[in-house]
């Protein structure tokens, strides 16, 4: 094959393409000469962690990039045509013709105010691809193809009438309507419950097949990008590291850096003795309003253990911890925190007893106020609870950054002036500071990337072997729970469906939900989505 | 029932209720009023007991809560009173049912107020669509900087210099305004033509900017990102995505500023001598005629609240998370 028939070959060509983002007053690079050849029909596997530049590079495959970037220097080459150097007017006649993009959020992506179907077909109507009644029924071919419920009346519906599962869905037809060359999936399933992960990523993945469409993933999480790509590409700090071809990228990484993010996975935790139960929630109801949310609650916490909450969205579990720190009193039923009752409501608890409990969030950025430093953030609870002033306060400061493995430069910094896992290690810190004997973990790594999520895990680890402390850690990410616990709860729908040693739950046989559970949770081989399926039928 | 139509009643019942509260602060605020009217209209040298006759005779003498209720019942059914001037020592009594004095002058009011809307929401609207469409652009920047100063300069001096360009310079429209209920319709238009222009200067900054902020604030969401990369034009983007969801906002701001042409008008009455509500609400506040001040402040809340109210409901019929539920 010579060199031009191979050109023509591929349908993107990005050559040294430079990137560069406007912060803090300057230009920043984001993109720093990166290539990239996708074939027609190839789907390609972007990953990295946060701020490895995946979805401005992937954008900018369609020749996009976002407000406040602009490419500096490289070429884009779509079929020959360079991007790069046209109008966006020019570049609007290829967006939403011959290629379309998938966002993460399907929920914002749609417009509140127009028909799914509308939407569907804008596109192939306003190139003419396909004339209004055409792309209807067509949208209406793809809805049933992506085994969307009703295919024929969910288009009428507006977008805040379907499920998030269900819009992003829709919004994969969306983006087939127009038969595109390229479609552009930016973390399409990052916001969803691993069971209905399960089914879109089958959709996606059977109707690029079917079109013989060339796609470019966009994910940071391994297993799902091993069931979409045929090859992946790892991006750190704008930079590749590797691409390769899936399996090969995943049995033999030659870099270290895709080796770490391989590895990450591999947290181990020795189990504990058992304990007495330091907490036991006894038969609670709770509801919001009238809305009923935990039907007969009932969870033992050894002391000292690791408890891990699972279930997915809707399923009680922070529900479950509102009550516990008496933000939301229960209906009916009692907690015994020691062997003693708490009263129902925060505001009848005594101070010891709110010192006792304490809390760590999902996102550490807005549980913290901006305008404190980390000195005022840590202090407040030793002077609240421990009544620590002047120089023993500063000390104990110092001591317990020491503890979560900052030293003392941070103590006059603002939340602002942190990266996100030195912002959960500033909240956990302020947890440890009321000397607390549990601690509630709502969440506290989903927001951030794998390996600083094991950072997290590990300190959170020592902390309680060193403290003896007892966790109840709230989580959907089965890995985590794999990783961390001692005990595992599963919720569904407000009711615990099974709960027990980690062993014992992970271990068949299961009840229905916990199977369904724990089979959606994508695996690193490339045939395990397509393995599940075919055992599911 | 329909949510919408629900809501939409639930508005409807706070606005009463907002009109009640407002009713009673009409009327305790004129309570507090110094000086007596009485007092005032006899004169210094009246003896006490002749005030004291005056006052009984005009009801002044009862309870506060039984003159409140005396006139909350009369204005539900549209009687707003008696006023107290025309009244004098002499007790000869030429005085006029409120509602008669009102009536005409609120005529002229909603008059200026309508020609002004009718020129200046459509204005407002186009030049904050077009300058957020071509947002940072010499044009954006020229209507914003020009509508800014418009709205920056007091409104009496905005009038003069209008009637010194308009009306003395080159006289193209009358300088003053007065009207009455025989003017023919194309003869009061050209007479208010220059209060209304007026009008419009200062309103339209602030329902342009509203407009303009409205759209570019919805310009940053995702769907408008996914707009874009379906191949919509910068002109689809700004009218199909973006305006359908700007509704709400932009609503309240026009909203406002009708209210404003209502109730707040009174300089530009002044200056053009329009006969308007503004005025006569002046007028009766000087003179102490206590039943006209109270029933022009009871029409500007009905006015306030009412627009408010449209707005309201417009902010839900384009919500269409309201109007069409799961």
């Amino acid at each position: 094959m010579n060199s031009k028939a191979q050109k023509a070959d591929n349908l993107i060509q990005i050559n040294n393409l430079e990137i560069e983002g406007f912060s803090d007053e300057q230009w920043h690079p984001i993109i720093k000469g990166v290539n990239l050849t996708l074939k027609r029909g190839q789907v390609m596997g972007l990953i990295g962690e946060s701020g490895a530049g995946k979805s401005t590079l992937g954008l900018a495959a369609m020749g996009y990039t976002q407000p406040g970037c602009r490419i500096t220097g490289g070429e884009i080459l779509f079929e020959g045509t360079d991007l790069a150097s046209l109008r966006d007017s020019e570049k609007q006649k290829f967006w939403g013709n011959r290629m379309t993009y998938v966002a993460q959020s399907a929920a914002a992506s749609f417009n509140p105010a127009h028909r799914l179907i509308d939407q569907t077909t804008a596109s192939a109507i306003r190139f003419k691809i396909k004339n209004e009644s055409d792309a209807k029924k067509d949208a209406k071919e793809l809805y049933e193809a992506l085994n969307l419920p009703n295919p024929e009346s969910i288009g009428d519906r507006y977008p805040h009438q379907v499920s998030g599962g269900q819009l992003q869905r829709v919004m994969t037809a969306m983006a087939m309507s127009p038969r595109p060359d390229l479609i552009v999936f930016d973390e399409p399933t990052t916001a969803l419950d691993v069971t209905t992960q399960v089914e879109v990523l089958t959709a996606m993945k059977n109707i690029v097949k079917e079109f013989n469409t060339a796609a470019i993933y966009i994910t940071h999480d391994l297993a799902v990008v091993a069931q979409m790509a045929d090859v992946i590409k790892v991006l750190r700090y704008g930079n590749e590291i590797e691409e390769a071809e899936t399996r090969k990228m995943l049995t033999a990484p030659k870099e270290e850096y895709t080796k770490s993010l391989w590895s990450v996975r591999s947290l181990e935790k020795k189990p504990v003795e058992a304990q007495k139960p330091i907490l036991e929630i006894k038969n609670i109801d709770a509801a919001y309003g009238k809305f009923k949310v935990l039907h007969n609650v009932n969870i033992s916490v050894p002391r000292g253990s690791t408890v891990a909450v699972v279930g997915e969205s809707g399923s009680g579990k922070s529900t479950t911890a509102r009550v516990i720190t008496g933000l939301l009193p229960q209906l009916s039923g009692s907690i015994e925190f020691d062997g003693a009752v708490l009263p129902k409501r925060l505001e009848d608890r005594t101070k010891e007893q709110k010192r006792i409990i304490q809390m760590i969030y999902q996102m550490a950025d807005t549980a913290m106020n901006p305008r404190q430093t980390v000195r005022e953030i840590i202090g407040r609870p030793l002077e609240f609870y421990l009544d620590l002033k002047g120089k023993e306060k500063e000390d104990r400061i110092l001591e317990l950054l020491e503890m979560i493995e900052l030293d003392g430069q941070f103590i006059d910094r603002l939340p602002s002036e942190l990266s996100g896992g030195q912002k959960q290690r500033i909240c956990i810190a302020r947890a440890l500071a009321a000397d607390p004997e549990f601690i509630i973990c709502d969440e506290v790594t989903s927001a951030l990337d794998q390996i600083v999520q094991e950072g997290i895990l590990k300190l959170l680890m020592r902390l309680q072997k060193e403290l003896n402390l007892t966790y109840l850690f709230i989580t959907h990410d089965i890995s985590t729970v794999r990783a961390i616990s001692d005990h595992v709860v599963v919720m569904n729908l407000g009711e615990v469906v099974e709960q027990g040693i980690k062993s014992d739950v992970f271990s068949p046989p299961h009840p229905d939900y916990t199977e369904l559970l724990l089979s959606s949770v994508p695996e690193m081989d490339p045939d395990w989505l397509n393995n599940l399926n075919k055992k599911r039928d | 029932m329909h949510p919408v139509l629900k809501t939409v009643l639930g508005r409807l019942g706070l606005g009463l209720a907002t009109l009640f509260i407002v009713s009673i602060i009409i009327f305790s605020a004129i309570e507090m009023l110094p000086g007596d009217f009485g007092q005032a209209i006899l004169g210094q040298a009246a003896t006490e007991e002749t005030v004291a006759a005056f006052r009984r005779e005009l009801g002044l003498d009862e309870p506060p809560y039984i003159r409140y209720l005396q006139w909350v019942g009369g204005a539900i059914q549209g009687d707003l009173g008696t006023s107290f001037s025309g009244r004098n020592a002499s007790g000869t009594d030429r005085s006029r049912e409120v509602i008669d004095l009102i009536a005409p002058r609120l005529w002229n009011t909603l008059f200026l107020a309508s020609v002004t809307a009718i020129i200046a929401v459509p204005v407002s609207l186009f030049l904050g669509i077009t300058s957020a469409l071509y947002r940072n652009s010499v044009y954006d920047r020229t209507i914003n900087t020009t509508t800014l100063t418009t709205i920056s300069f007091p409104e009496f001096f905005v009038a003069y210099i209008l009637i010194l360009l308009l009306a003395s310079l080159y006289p193209i429209f009358p300088s003053l305004a007065n009207v009455d209920a025989s003017t023919p319709l194309n003869e009061r238009l050209y007479r208010s033509a220059l209060p209304a222009f007026t009008l419009t200067l200062v309103i339209v900054a602030h329902m342009m900017r509203m407009t303009r902020a409205a759209i570019i604030n919805l310009l940053a969401s995702p769907y408008i990102q996914m707009a874009r990369l379906s191949g919509a034009s910068q002109t689809e983007v700004i009218l199909k995505h973006a305006l359908p969801n700007a509704w709400a906002p932009i609503a309240t701001v026009i909203a406002f500023n009708l209210a404003y042409l209502v109730v707040g008008v009174v300089v530009v009455e002044v200056v053009f001598v329009y006969p308007g509500v503004g005025q006569l609400m002046v007028d009766a506040v000087t003179s102490r005629d206590i039943p006209v001040v109270q029933g022009c402040a009871l029409i500007f809340a009905v006015t306030y609240i009412l627009l408010n109210l449209i707005a309201d409901i417009i902010g839900i019929i384009t919500n269409p998370r309201l109007l069409h539920p799961k």
